[in-house]
């Protein structure tokens, strides 16, 4: 069988339009069923909770901005890194942090206004943020950090390839990188006195890691370590259940969230 | 045929060389390990049972202890139902390494002689010994 030139074009042009179009011409044989597709797999919008029959459970971590102070955060610090064996390299380049203090000016950069002098030079403790709808997940290439059902954003240590995407893709600065073995600096700690958690691991150099909402003392029933160590400054609680502890205190002060505008609907909440 | 001797020669020094290794080694295999199960908390139980059969350990706790990472910490299921019904929490440094406590004699024992180096131990470490 042979070809006009004609049909030849025909044809051509016809595929050149599938190719180009693609999604395109989905749309145009039926509309809508391209769009309705990738919103099923994708997060739906739970920010109402219980309105939208949202999550049954979303963890959230509120922090109290106006009852910390150097001491609290020291310990507060302190205790986290301890229970999740966290060396202290010294330097900012080596640096491994899952919760850290930093001043209202770097905190909220969207937001801020110099002349709030109320929140100008109040401490502020950083962590991970434990998004509702996480970038880190999205760019993950390996699903190392993904998130559970209960809205924690986990890392899987034995699956990160340490591309270092979260990283990027992180708004909050929340995740630090192995660039040496960690175990190398706790060694040297450990000679200066420094305990080990035992009953939590190390990481191993070339993975990144952050805050983990303490899922590992979740499971034992025991509450986050900062919670434990100020239970006077940090409240953890279920943000889906509107009769929980969280929600109540929600109801009674005001609170700031990180970045809001970039949609990634953040779960640490500064209370004012 | 050219050169048949040394053709014959070059054939006897490769046969030297390749056998060389074998005849050296003759007679000096490394016995097959026995992992020790001498700890206190073994000799405390009454049954020395491990979280499965031992036969089932010994062929299967490489991909058993996968399927323990993954249950534990991609579905968040800590707790284990062995065959019997009896739950386990899982945890290598809490559950195995808590009987277990003699990681030199026993876990390293037969991958240092199968020559395997798994990766757990790059992170997870033995809580009993006080090095890392």
């Amino acid at each position: 069988m042979s070809m006009d030139r004609r049909k030849f074009l025909k044809a051509a042009g016809l595929t050149t339009l599938v190719g180009l179009g693609g999604k395109g011409l989905f749309e145009l044989l039926k509309p809508g069923a391209v769009e309705a597709e990738m919103a099923e797999e994708g997060h739906g919008h739970h920010e109402e909770g219980e309105k939208n029959a949202g999550p049954k459970v979303r963890l959230a971590m509120l922090i109290d901005v106006m009852a910390l102070n150097k001491e609290k955060i020291e310990k507060i610090v302190h205790t986290c890194h301890y229970l999740h064996n966290v060396p202290n390299w010294g330097d900012p380049k080596n640096e491994i942090k899952w919760i850290w203090e930093d001043e209202y000016e770097h905190v909220f950069t969207d937001s801020y206004n110099e002349y709030n002098h109320i929140l100008e030079g109040l401490p502020f403790l950083l962590m991970c943020n434990h998004c509702d709808n996480p970038p880190c997940v999205r760019v993950c290439p390996v699903q190392a950090t993904f998130k559970r059902p209960d809205g924690i954003v986990a890392q899987d240590y034995h699956r990160c390839i340490g591309c270092r995407f979260c990283m990027a893709a992180c708004p909050y600065g929340s995740r630090s990188f192995n660039w040496l073995d960690p175990r190398v600096h706790l060694k040297i700690e450990m000679a200066e006195g420094r305990k080990l958690n035992k009953r939590f691991p190390t990481r191993m150099r070339g993975v990144v890691e952050k805050c983990n909402f303490c899922v590992e003392r979740l499971a034992e029933g025991k509450q986050p370590g900062c919670v434990e160590a100020a239970p006077d400054v940090m409240f953890f609680g279920n943000l889906a259940d509107p009769n929980s502890n969280v929600r109540k205190i929600l109801r009674e002060r005001i609170s700031l969230r990180r970045k809001l505008e970039l949609g990634t609907r953040p779960s640490v909440f500064y209370l004012i | 045929m050219y050169d048949t001797g040394k053709v014959l020669i070059g054939l006897l020094v490769f046969a030297g060389i390749f056998l060389f290794p074998f005849l050296y080694n003759r007679g000096t295999a490394a016995p097959q390990p026995k992992p020790s199960l001498d700890t206190p908390a073994i000799k405390a139980l009454p049954e020395k049972k491990c979280v499965e059969d031992t036969h089932f350990m010994i062929t299967t706790h490489m991909q058993f202890l996968n399927e323990w990472r993954d249950q534990a910490l991609r579905e968040g299921n800590r707790w284990y139902v062995n065959k019997e019904g009896k739950k386990i929490w899982i945890s290598l440094q809490n559950t195995c390494l808590k009987c277990h406590s003699n990681k030199k004699d026993f876990c390293d024992k037969c991958h240092n002689y199968a020559g395997v180096d798994p990766y757990c131990w790059d992170c997870h470490y033995d809580p009993n010994g006080s090095k890392l």
